[in-house]
């Protein structure tokens, strides 16, 4: 909204102002995740800009901590360890809360919206408590420290963001489409996958990047649930954070940045995608 | 056609009433399948480990369970006095029991968290007394520790005997059982939970005050913006809200210690000397900046997709009216940004009061909050009662506030991006 020609002076004034108070905030939201990138490409072992970087000399930066990442077995452990875990609990989850958003988005489901708070709980108790309860009892049944476990509790707190994304998908959806194939003589699981899977599909995906992202990037429960063989990214850059002994950190630090920005992008496009399916006009 | 008396009925003579309820049920069945098997996994992996926990925090039958003479002998005593010789032989006996079995550690230490000095009591007795053949065992054991004379202790004793117990919701707030079961609260040394509760409470609302203050002149900027600007900027919100928590705690560590980019940058201009740079991390105000930074986007979301929905031209016809700017936000527009309101700041809220992860990586001693004291008795002080407790306390206020942003906005509203 550009200043209207009848502005006096103390809106003008205002006006700058306010643009000005806006930029530090988004200047304040982007600038700490920004910062990073250039420090993990310091040569020497600080975690600050050195004189030579400052002035742009080329030998005051190195790729040193990246290929010490990869020399080092207990990240290697960790970045295996990470993906494995949030690769099966991504599908766990998407399978899970799929088959359950289309069971909550049919009008005939008894109980739609006590199963629903149930469902979501997970995303409502804080996360400290759902580690705590996970804890105690898993360490009952001999859950803990070990990989199953650790999928098991990331499921669980994937299926949430499943269930929204895709029921999210599934307000707009024609009903009429699967009584029209099934009037063609399609059967259900054709019908399920010729005609409504590709429509939810955009939001399938987008729920399961949510839910990769939080396994990923999951370290309260990983504290408590693993033990030195289950080690993930997270558990690892807390221990690395708390000692801060080698700029290696950042280097992850850059690598997880580009990551997410990935998924960003993917998302964006997806929800795009998908409202230009369910015939949104970008307005 | 059929008369006007009798029912509707298909084909095979079944009336029609009938055949759409039994069709309309097997239909409902059907469709509640599709949830029953994510609905069990989820009660089996996460409502039944809460509910194990919730139980915990009362339920803590070792002591009933390891030491049933002596409970039982004590069931005869009234508090007040000693008990009689017989809770002291019982004692005794399954004292050396338990000794010789190597079980006496668990039920010293739960005697422990009532009374301090319990265990050494109980460890240092259990070794003694097994060598006593005979005679009156109440003196022997008065012998071997004075304390055996304190009714105190054998108040202590026969609480733990109790199989439920609030013990553990009266630590959590600071307040303990005297010799004759009154509330009480503990000596000043030990007053550290009430502290926190308090803590958390104010730096949670600190939080969502200086979220609501930087977000809202964003959200109102993004949202008069063009889509394609705004799309543009909302990456500055999202890419933060999309990167990891400890990437992003990292950053802070990295711009705010002592010999960080900040304190660099503010002796490089000359503002502060050398010597004396600003600590502005590892203590409270590490935890407020972080957290602010963390839940900013989930105040500027709500809102944004709030301040969206709301005409320009509101504002424009108040102006037309004669209002000055300043009167036609306050009248207007801000009214009809509550719900934004409510929404971001309770979403905020409820989130900044469950936080651990941020205060104990830039909180130092003067951050830290609730969630990093049920941690702490998870894994350092192994009171895991106490922790259930606290994690209970904790789940009940996030619930009470939850049910208030359930009649302010519902659940079902919740948007992701």
């Amino acid at each position: 909204m550009s200043l209207p020609s009848y502005a006096g002076r103390l809106e003008t004034i205002w006006y700058y102002i306010f643009r000005v108070i806006c930029g530090c905030v988004l200047f304040f939201l982007i600038a700490p995740i920004v910062v990073l990138i250039p420090l993990s490409f310091n040569a020497e072992p600080y975690f600050t800009f050195t004189q030579g970087m400052l002035t742009l000399d080329s030998d005051a930066f190195s790729m040193r901590w990246y290929q010490d990442i990869v020399g080092n077995p207990q990240w290697i452990m960790s970045i295996k360890n990470s993906v494995i875990i949030a690769v099966f609990a991504t599908i766990l989850a998407t399978g899970l809360g799929t088959l359950a958003a289309l069971g909550l988005s049919r009008p005939q489901t008894p109980f739609r919206v006590p199963l629903m708070g149930i469902l979501i709980s997970p995303m409502i108790v804080p996360l400290i408590i759902s580690a705590a309860g996970m804890f105690f009892f898993y360490s009952k049944i001999g859950l803990a420290q070990t990989f199953p476990g650790l999928i098991i509790a990331h499921t669980t707190l994937g299926i949430p963001f499943v269930i929204i994304t895709v029921t999210a998908t599934l307000i707009g959806f024609d009903q009429d489409l699967i009584r029209a194939s099934a009037s063609l003589g399609a059967h259900p699981v054709l019908t399920f996958r010729k005609v409504i899977l590709p429509l939810i599909l955009p939001g399938v995906i987008s729920g399961a990047l949510f839910a990769f992202v939080t396994s990923f990037d999951e370290i309260v429960v990983v504290l408590f649930l693993s033990g030195f063989e289950q080690r993930t990214i997270p558990r690892q850059m807390w221990v690395g954070i708390r000692e801060q002994i080698s700029p290696t950190i950042l280097a992850v630090a850059t690598i997880l940045i580009t990551i997410s920005v990935a998924l960003l992008a993917t998302v964006e496009l997806l929800r795009r995608r998908s409202e230009r399916l369910r015939g949104i006009r970008p307005s | 056609m059929s008369s006007q008396n009798s029912p509707l009925t298909t084909a095979d003579g079944i009336p029609l009433k009938t055949s759409l309820r039994k069709a309309e049920r097997a239909q409902k069945i059907k469709s509640f399948l599709f949830v029953v098997p994510t609905l069990v996994f989820i009660i089996v992996a996460f409502l039944i480990p809460i509910a194990d926990m919730l139980i915990r925090s009362t339920y803590a039958p070792e002591v009933a369970d390891r030491l049933p003479k002596t409970i039982k002998a004590l069931d005869a005593w009234d508090g007040s006095g000693l008990p009689d010789e017989s809770a002291y032989q019982a004692l005794a006996e399954e004292m050396a029991l338990l000794k010789k079995q190597r079980t006496l550690g668990k039920i010293s230490l739960l005697m422990n968290y009532e009374k301090s000095g319990m265990r050494s009591l109980v460890q240092k007795t259990a070794r003694k007394v097994a060598r006593i053949k005979e005679g009156p065992l109440k003196e022997k054991m008065i012998e071997i520790d004075g304390r055996w004379s304190d009714r105190e202790v054998w108040a202590v004793i026969k609480r733990t005997g109790r199989r439920f117990t609030f013990t553990n919701y009266l630590s959590a707030f600071d307040l303990k059982y005297d010799a004759d079961g009154n509330i009480i609260a503990q000596p000043e040394t030990q007053q550290v939970h009430t502290t926190m509760w308090i803590r958390t409470i104010w730096v949670s609302l600190a939080v969502t005050a200086l979220c609501l203050l930087m977000g809202y002149p964003v959200s109102y900027f993004l949202s008069t913006l063009p889509v394609k600007t705004s799309n543009l900027l909302l990456i500055c919100v999202l890419l933060p809200f999309w990167t990891s928590l400890l990437v992003r705690l990292t950053s802070w560590i990295v711009l705010l210690q002592k010999q960080g980019v900040l304190n660099d940058i503010m002796v490089w201009l000359g503002i502060i000397a050398d010597e004396h740079r600003i600590r502005m991390v590892y203590n409270m105000s590490g935890t407020l900046v972080a957290m602010s930074h963390i839940l900013l986007p989930f105040m500027i979301l709500p809102l944004y997709s709030v301040m969206k929905t709301i005409s320009p031209y509101y504002v424009k016809a108040a102006r037309s009216l004669g209002a000055n700017p300043f009167r036609a936000f306050r009248q207007i527009y801000l009214p009809l940004t509550v719900p934004g309101i409510g929404a971001g700041s309770l979403l905020v809220f409820i989130l900044a009061i469950g936080y651990y992860i941020t205060p104990a990586l830039v909180g130092g001693a003067s951050g830290q909050l609730i969630g990093n004291f049920i941690a702490l008795h998870m894994s350092k002080t192994l009171n895991w009662g106490l922790a259930a407790a606290m994690g209970a306390i904790l789940l009940a206020g996030v619930l009470a506030v939850y049910w208030v942003y359930n009649r302010v906005v519902g659940i079902d509203n919740m948007k992701l991006g």
